[in-house]
């Protein structure tokens, strides 16, 4: 990994696989540290597949592998000494469709990573207030805490998964178009979120929609498929030249709408 | 053209017999077999109660599931050391099976390489498979033996001199243990089976949301996959529960037939179902055939008791677990 660079995380020659077929060829990327980086393209890119790649994740799927290295922080997450569950603490992620735990109450679904590692109730009494406030879901839900989660609008289910992930301080958050399930208020809602977050946190946001990339992303990734149907990155750099001044054909073409 | 000419257009005339009839007839079919299940119900339940005229006469249904005497020479007929021994050998039964059986369904689920899991699979389900005759030979020849000697005479030996529920004479080692023994390998593929099914088709973002926090496979399965899949679980246990109270073969042949209540679960017992089965060919008089057709409405009512809590217990699990 080159010294030089100030990336958080270091995206270098990555490829995944399902199987035998190659569905990301090899990507080197930086991803700058406290900023957003958005990644855009169109379906079946390949998108999903490099986001979960990065907190390993896409490996637990039957037949998935990754190739090449990602270094966070100086260290190769795929190094073989690592455990996948050191890397998935530290690096968080937020699903498309909310997913709180079923059979569990709001407090429960926010304090369950830290269960897990056995911390007290105090701690975990903490851990609810402080994350259901940076997601500002505290006030809506104060007086409800032991209702199950499941009683919550989609909106408020998506940033109670968010305050889980944020439960366990992690550095990095991933999140996989958050807000595609979600109806116009509730996205804003998460996009708002989104931009506060990034003064503590890396974010890597996946999503299908231009403008929300506009609007909350320091850095786009556009994707696409290449020659032999893998994805690839075709162009990266900051939000206001890919938006102004794509380098790339494709890139302008799908940010003005003409494919994808 | 305007939607009630429909039926003016070409062709209308086939269009108008399609939409007349054919939804009324398939619903009358339909209704007709469902309504089949409910009289067969009803069948039944005139049946027995007619057929258990005498006996309820005589005792009366609370004296008679009351009572422990059981004796046809003398005309003395009481449900309770059946109803004790179904009961009790079931309960044994499901608190023996279901521990393993949940595990078995975790492994198929979720741990099993892809190779193995449909063998494995078949093999579970092929135990559901063999007649519970078979079981009770079984049971006979190779449980007893190995029970008598490792489990029942060294417990009653030991513990049982001072606890009552292991207490001695073993003798030839027939009794409520080994029946409820015998009982849980019976509905093991069954709460297997359908745990396995449940676990499966537990949502992968449930899954994946306690991966994404770090958890290891293990905690994945305990916080995402068991709640989950609770209600269906306790569902399976419950048709294996349903399966042993009405057990009659495999029961019969292991437990002892002896119309007794006692402390230890060394002795020998009875259950509604082998009582019925042993002695209806050679009842001693109207009396008797009377009460036994009493006995299989009382195990009937046993098993929709057994049914409705199961159903109430699913539906307070999924409720408290928030429902959808």
């Amino acid at each position: 990994m080159p010294e030089d660079q100030p990336a958080h995380l270091y995206i270098e020659n990555l490829c995944a696989f399902y199987g035998q077929s190659l569905a990301i060829e090899p990507t080197t990327l930086p991803i700058p540290r406290q900023q957003v980086t958005a990644i855009i393209g169109p379906s079946g890119c390949g998108k999903s597949t490099l986001l979960r790649s990065l907190n390993r994740l896409h490996e637990t799927l039957p037949g998935a592998r990754n190739e090449g290295a990602v270094w966070l922080d100086g260290e190769n997450i795929f190094d073989p000494d690592v455990d996948p569950i050191i890397v998935r603490r530290r690096i968080g992620m937020v699903f498309q469709q909310p997913n709180p735990l079923r059979g569990r109450t709001i407090a429960q679904n926010v304090t369950i990573g830290l269960e897990l590692d056995g911390a007290s109730k105090q701690e975990c009494d903490e851990a609810v207030e402080r994350s259901l406030k940076l997601t500002a879901l505290w006030d809506e839900v104060k007086d409800r805490l032991n209702d199950p989660a499941m009683d919550l609008s989609g909106g408020q289910q998506q940033r109670l998964c968010l305050a889980r992930s944020l439960a366990v301080e992690p550095e990095v958050i991933l999140m996989d178009e958050p807000a595609s399930a979600l109806d116009p208020i509730a996205t804003l809602r998460i996009e708002d979120l989104v931009k506060e977050l990034v003064s503590e946190y890396t974010i890597i946001i996946v999503t299908h929609n231009m403008q929300q990339a506009g609007r909350v992303s320091d850095n786009t990734v556009f994707m696409t498929l290449g020659d032999q149907g893998a994805g690839m990155v075709a162009e990266a750099g900051p939000t206001s030249e890919i938006f102004t001044t794509p380098a790339n054909r494709k890139t302008e073409d799908y940010i003005t709408g003409r494919f994808g | 053209m305007a939607l009630t000419d429909a039926f003016s257009r070409s062709g209308g005339l086939r269009l108008r017999q399609r939409l007349q009839h054919g939804d009324l007839i398939f619903w009358l079919v339909a209704l007709f077999f469902a309504l089949l299940v409910v009289a067969l119900l009803a069948i039944i339940v005139a049946v027995t109660w007619d057929g258990s005229d005498e006996a309820r006469d005589t005792f009366g249904i609370i004296g008679f599931i009351t009572s422990t005497e059981w004796n046809p020479v003398a005309g003395e007929f009481g449900a309770a050391p059946a109803i004790y021994g179904t009961v009790v050998s079931s309960m044994i039964a499901l608190a023996l099976a279901a521990p393993p059986a949940i595990m078995i369904g975790v492994f198929l689920s979720d741990l099993c390489p892809d190779r193995l899991r449909a063998p494995l699979s078949l093999m579970v389900e092929l135990l559901a498979a063999i007649p519970s005759v078979v079981y009770g030979m079984w049971g006979v020849f190779v449980l007893i033996p190995f029970y008598r000697t490792f489990i029942a005479s060294p417990l009653s030996e030991t513990v049982g001199e001072y606890i009552p529920l292991f207490a001695g004479p073993v003798a030839v080692g027939r009794g409520l243990l080994v029946a409820g023994m015998i009982l849980a390998i019976m509905i093991l593929p069954t709460i297997a089976a359908v745990s396995r099914d449940v676990l499966t088709v537990v949502p992968t973002h449930q899954k994946e949301a306690m991966l994404a926090l770090g958890a290891t496979r293990w905690e994945v399965i305990r916080h995402a996959q068991l709640p989950y899949a609770r209600a269906g679980i306790v569902g399976g246990m419950m048709l294996g529960l349903g399966r042993a109270l009405g057990e009659t073969m495999a029961a019969l042949m292991v437990i002892g037939n002896m119309p007794r209540i006692e402390a230890s679960l060394f002795q020998p017992a009875t259950t509604a179902a082998a009582q019925i089965a042993s002695q209806l060919p050679t009842t001693e008089s109207d009396l008797h055939a009377s009460s036994l057709i009493l006995m299989a409405l009382v195990l009937f009512l046993i098993t929709l008791v057994a049914n409705s809590i199961a159903r109430l217990l699913v539906w307070n699990v999924s409720r408290q677990s928030g429902g959808r």
